[in-house]
């Protein structure tokens, strides 16, 4: 993401899973790389929940706990 | 015959069927079933999304149409139950949620303490609660002490099919409280949702019942129906139960056939 250091990665935990980012995304980063829908979506970072408003401004740091949410079939 | 609409945190909802979007054989059953039920309002959980991210049951669901409800199944604490409603809300959800507090695995009944606490602080929030309760009268008037727009005690364990086990209690609940009494999980096919809806009941909701069954669409419409005529029972006010005969033709007037 960042020009001066595009292959320095970091480690971060999304829904549960290991996953190497490069250093410095953002949620909105994030999102795109994994290709998820903003619509009817949710994001968690370390147990608080990301305002939509802030995905371009929060920035990732190793080892986040990222949870990625979305309504599924339930009763 | 005139009747009023179901009021839930002040919108309301001529269907009195709320229906769910979980074990349906495919997307196109369940949206085929949804439209068959005339439901208004659709309950949802909240989920991790699977990656790669695929499908989404939103594809199936008109939203500008009906009303989503979230729910909070799967969660074992207030905690967990109150940050899954902010999930939700944030996602775009809206306010509306089903909330549910699982205290033991088995019969997913309710754990009341961590319901009354979790209810508490979404109603304080401007959530409007829908909180799966069990069918206990005091339960039921905390709750809506505790703000809660609604009080849904469950007819039997969630999935069971057993129907309205203790309609005397739902009876109590609708003497205890103001708020709208929704019998919510254990309806196994259509007399049972018409036999809540005969006590006096506000609504039903239910999930497996209906993606359950061997034509869920064709369930989803004798649900429809169960629900409204159940509804037209309550409202006509029906006759009183005797055990001896009375006799429905006049008994003057017979022939004589003696000679």
């Amino acid at each position: 993401m960042k020009g001066a250091r595009p292959f320095v990665s970091m480690t971060i935990s999304v829904n549960g899973k290991s996953m190497e980012i490069p250093v410095g995304t953002t949620v909105d980063g994030l999102l795109t790389l994994l290709n998820v829908k903003r619509e009817y979506t949710a994001v968690a970072v370390n147990r608080d929940i990301t305002p939509k408003s802030t995905y371009t401004a929060v920035r990732l740091s190793e080892g986040d706990k990222v949870e990625i949410v979305r309504p599924m079939g339930g009763g | 015959m005139y009747d009023t609409n179901l009021v839930l945190g002040g919108k309301e909802f001529t269907s009195r069927l709320i229906v769910g979007t979980g074990k349906y054989s495919s997307m196109d059953v369940m949206r085929d079933a949804h439209e068959a039920s005339g439901t208004e309002i659709i309950t949802v959980a909240v989920r991790r999304v699977s990656l790669p991210s695929g499908e989404s049951i939103l594809d199936y669901i008109d939203t500008k149409r009906y009303t989503l409800l979230p729910n909070t199944a799967g969660c074992y604490t207030a905690d967990e139950a109150v940050r899954t409603c902010y999930l939700a809300r944030e996602a775009g959800l809206g306010e509306m949620v089903k909330l549910e507090v699982i205290g033991d695995q088995r019969t997913l009944f309710p754990d009341v303490q961590g319901l009354l606490e979790a209810t508490k602080t979404l109603a304080r929030d401007g959530f409007i609660v829908m909180p799966y309760s069990n069918d206990d009268p005091v339960m039921a008037r905390k709750l809506q002490d505790a703000g809660a727009a609604c009080v849904m005690p469950l007819g039997a364990p969630i999935g069971s099919g057993l129907g309205i086990r203790n309609p005397y209690n739902i009876k109590i609940i609708l003497e205890t409280v103001t708020v709208p009494v929704i019998v919510d999980a254990g309806v196994g096919t259509a007399s049972d949702a018409a036999i809540a809806m005969e006590l006096g009941c506000d609504g039903v909701l239910m999930n497996t019942a209906i993606a359950g069954a061997h034509d869920a669409v064709a369930m989803a419409k004798a649900m429809k129906l169960a629900v409204e005529a159940g509804r037209l029972a309550y409202k006509a006010g029906r006759i009183g139960k005797k055990l001896y005969a009375t006799a429905s033709s006049p008994l003057e007037g017979l022939p004589d056939w003696t000679s």
